[in-house]
C-alpha cells in the first residue's frame, strides 16, 4: 500500500532532485484491522509450520486461523460506520466493502471447521498427509492412512482470505490486480491436496493454474488501457476521465473488455466458465466449499465495485454484453447440471448458474440490485458451504460417494442427513421460506426496476430447469431403495456437523425471517461506494 | 520514434502468447506465453508512462513483475507434481475431469 503511495509521489521526488524524501502518506491502520489481521494470522501460521512439531500443529494451525477470523470479524464489526478512502486513494473502507468483508470472514471460519474434520475415516480428514508423495509411488498408500497432514493449508487459506479482504475493498485497478493473485495463487495450491483421489486433485489444481494465470493476464492488459486512458488506476479518477469525451474511447473499451474477461472468470460466467467444474470436483471438498462461498462473493465484490464505480458513467454500453453473459451463464449452467452424474460437479454447474442469476443484480444498475446482490451473496455462500459439507459426510469404503447412484437411498440410511441436503437442495432452487428464494426476489425485483424484465424472464425458466435436477437428487434419496455398495454415514465428526448445522439454520432463517439482513444489505448499499 | 508502435509491438507480442495458451501442448510452454502476455501488458504500460508523461505505469510494471514471480513459484511447483506424477508435462494428458 505505501508503495501505491510512492507510485504517487514519485514525480514529485524526481522534482526536488537530491533531496530523496518521500512523502509519506498517512495511513488509519485502525480502518485496515481486519485485513492486516489476515494477514498476521497467515504470517504466524507459517512460522507455527515451520517452528512447532508436528503433532502439535494439527491443534495450533486450525485454532490460530479460527481465532484470527473471529478476531478480523470483529473489528469489520467495530468498523460498522466507517465511510472513508485510505493510504493515498488505495483502498476504500465502506458500506459494500464492510458487508463482504463481513461475509467472507463468517465463510472463511465455516470452511475452517471442515478442513479441520479428523473423523471422517480412519485417516486424517480431507488434506493429504503430504503433496509431495507421488501417487503410485510405495508410500502413497500408506500416506492415505497416515495421522500426518499438510498443515499449510490453513496459512494458505488465511492469505487466501487476505486477498480476498484486500479484494472487495480495493480502490484501484493495481491494488485489485495485486488482490486477484493474492486470492487466487493460494487456491491453485489447495485445488492440490486433497487426501484421495491425488491424480484428480492434482489435475484441478494444474486446470485451475493455468486457466487463473491466463485470465489475470487479461486483467493486466486491461488495467495497461485503462491507465493509457484516463492517465490513473484509480477508480474515482477512471470514472471522471470516463465521463469527458476522449479522442481514446478505443483504449476504455478495449480496458473494459479485458478487465471484464478477468473478472467473469473469477465468477466463473460462462463462457469464461470451463474450469469451475473441474476445479470443484478435483479439489479437496472443504477447500471446494470455501473457493464456492468465497472466491464467488469477493470476484463479486470487485465487479459491482469495478461496474458501479469506475463504469458507472457507461452502464449503456455495458449493459448489453452483462445481458448476454448473464443469460449465457443461466443457460449453460442449469442445461449442463442436468447431465451430471456426479454430485460435486452438478453442484459446480449450479454455482455456475448462480453466477447468472447474481449478474442479473449487477446488470439492474441500480443501488436495489446492490443490495440485493449483496444478499444473495450472503445466503448463497451458507448454502452452498453447508452442501459441500454434507457431501462430505456421505462415503463410500473408499472416499466421498462421489456418483450420484450411490446416493441411492440414503434418506432410508439416515433420514436426518438426507432431510437436510434435501432442505439445502431447495435452497438452491429457490423455494419459498428458504434463503434461496429470498435472494432471487431481491435481484430479480431490482432487475425488473433497472428496466431488464426479459433477462428475468430467462432467470426463471432456468431456475425452473435448475429445480428439475434439485428434485431429481431428492427423489433419488428417499424413493429409492439403497444399492449394494450404499453410502456410509461417518459417525460423530463435530464439526462438520456444526458447519452443516450453522449453514441450514441460517438457510432457515433468511427464508423466514431475511428482513435486518436486508435491511442490513440495504444500508451498505444506499451508503453506496466511496471513491 | 512514434510511442503508438510500442502499443502494437505489445499488442502483438500479447496475441502471440493468447494463441500459444489456446494452442501448445507442453505446459510450461503455455505457461511461458502466460509470461509473455504479461510482459506484453509490461510494455503497454511503460509506454502509456511515456506517452501520459507520468511515472506511475513504470512503477506499476514492477507490481506485474513481483506477481509474475510469484505466479512463477506456485505454477513450477504444480506442473513439476504432475510431471512426476505422469511422466508428461503435456496438458492433452491430464484428462481425467472432463463433461
Amino acid at each position: 500500500m505505501s508503495a501505491t503511495a510512492s507510485a504517487i509521489a514519485a514525480p514529485q521526488v524526481l522534482a526536488q532532485g537530491a533531496q530523496g524524501t518521500i512523502d509519506v502518506p498517512a495511513i488509519q491502520y485502525s480502518a485496515l484491522s481486519p485485513i492486516l489481521i489476515v494477514f498476521g494470522v497467515a504470517l504466524a501460521g507459517v512460522l507455527v509450520d515451520a517452528f512447532a512439531p508436528a503433532r502439535a500443529r494439527r491443534g495450533i494451525q486450525p485454532l490460530l486461523a479460527a481465532a484470527g477470523f473471529v478476531a478480523a470479524f470483529v473489528a469489520v464489526v467495530l468498523l460498522h460506520a466507517r465511510r472513508q478512502v485510505l493510504a493515498a486513494g488505495a483502498l476504500a473502507i465502506d458500506g459494500p466493502a464492510l458487508f463482504l468483508e463481513g461475509a467472507i470472514l463468517l465463510f472463511a471460519l465455516l470452511a475452517v471447521l471442515l478442513v479441520a474434520e479428523r473423523r471422517l475415516d480412519s485417516s486424517g480428514g480431507a488434506i493429504v498427509a503430504s503433496a509431495a508423495i507421488t501417487p503410485g509411488s510405495p508410500g502413497a498408500t500408506a500416506q492415505r492412512s497416515s495421522a500426518a497432514v499438510q498443515t499449510e493449508a490453513y496459512p494458505l487459506m488465511a492469505f487466501s482470505v487476505a486477498g480476498m479482504l484486500l479484494f472487495v475493498s480495493s480502490n484501484t485497478l493495481l491494488i485489485m490486480f495485486v488482490a486477484l493473485e493474492i486470492l487466487s495463487l493460494p487456491l491453485y495450491l489447495l485445488a492440490g491436496l486433497a487426501r484421495r483421489r491425488r491424480l484428480l486433485s492434482q489435475e484441478a489444481a494444474m486446470k485451475y493454474f493455468l486457466l487463473g494465470a491466463f485470465s489475470s493476464a487479461f486483467f493486466i492488459y486491461g488495467l495497461a488501457f485503462i491507465y493509457g486512458y484516463a492517465g490513473s488506476v484509480s477508480l474515482g479518477r477512471i470514472a471522471d476521465a470516463a465521463g469527458t469525451v476522449g479522442a481514446n474511447d478505443t483504449y476504455l473499451y478495449l480496458g473494459v473488455a479485458l478487465l471484464g474477461i478477468g473478472l467473469f472468470f473469477k465468477v466463473g460466467a460462462a463462457p469464461f466458465h470451463s474450469w469451475t467444474p473441474d476445479v470443484y470436483q478435483g479439489s479437496p471438498t472443504p477447500i471446494t466449499a470455501f473457493m464456492a462461498a468465497g472466491t464467488k462473493v469477493a470476484a463479486f465484490g470487485a465487479l459491482l465495485r469495478l461496474f458501479y464505480v469506475a463504469f458507472g458513467g457507461l452502464r449503456w454500453d455495458w449493459r448489453p454484453i452483462v445481458w448476454i453473459i448473464a443469460i449465457l451463464t443461466m443457460v449453460v449452467g442449469a442445461v449442463l447440471a442436468l447431465t451430471q452424474r456426479d454430485i460435486k460437479r452438478m453442484l459446480a454447474y449450479s454455482a455456475i448458474a448462480h453466477a447468472g442469476f447474481l449478474l442479473t443484480g449487477l446488470a439492474a444498475a441500480n443501488s436495489d440490485g446492490l443490495s440485493g446482490s449483496l444478499f444473495y451473496l450472503v445466503a448463497y455462500g451458507f448454502t452452498t458451504i453447508a452442501t459441500f459439507a454434507l457431501v462430505t459426510l456421505v462415503r463410500t469404503a473408499d472416499g466421498e460417494a462421489s456418483d450420484l447412484s450411490q446416493w441411492q437411498g440414503l434418506g432410508r440410511r439416515s433420514p436426518l442427513l438426507a432431510g437436510i441436503f434435501a432442505f439445502l437442495l431447495l435452497a438452491l432452487a429457490g423455494i419459498p421460506l428458504t434463503s434461496g428464494f429470498t435472494g432471487k426476489f431481491a435481484v430479480f425485483e431490482a432487475a425488473i426496476a433497472g428496466d431488464a424484465t426479459p433477462l428475468v424472464v430467462v432467470a426463471l425458466v432456468t431456475s425452473a430447469i435448475a429445480a428439475f435436477f434439485y428434485v431429481r437428487v431428492i427423489v433419488l434419496m428417499f424413493f429409492q431403495e439403497p444399492g449394494a455398495d450404499g453410502p456410509i454415514i461417518v459417525t460423530r465428526p463435530t464439526l462438520t456437523y456444526a458447519a452443516v448445522g450453522i449453514g441450514a439454520v441460517v438457510t432457515l432463517l433468511l427464508g423466514v425471517a431475511p428482513q435486518p439482513l436486508l435491511d442490513l444489505a440495504g444500508t451498505a448499499a444506499t451508503s453506496g461506494f466511496v471513491r | 520514434m512514434n510511442p503508438a508502435n510500442y502499443l502494437i509491438l505489445a499488442a502483438l507480442l500479447f496475441t502471440i502468447g493468447a494463441v500459444g495458451v489456446l494452442l501448445r501442448r507442453n505446459a510450461i510452454v503455455v505457461f511461458m506465453c502466460v509470461e509473455l502476455m504479461l510482459n506484453a501488458a509490461n510494455l503497454t504500460l511503460v509506454t502509456f508512462s511515456r506517452i501520459n508523461g507520468t511515472l506511475d505505469g513504470q512503477i506499476m510494471a514492477f507490481f506485474v513483475m513481483v506477481v509474475a514471480a510469484a505466479e512463477v513459484v506456485i505454477g513450477l511447483a504444480i506442473i513439476l507434481t504432475i510431471f512426476r506424477t505422469r511422466r508428461s508435462a503435456s496438458v492433452d494428458d491430464v484428462n481425467l475431469l472432463k463433461y
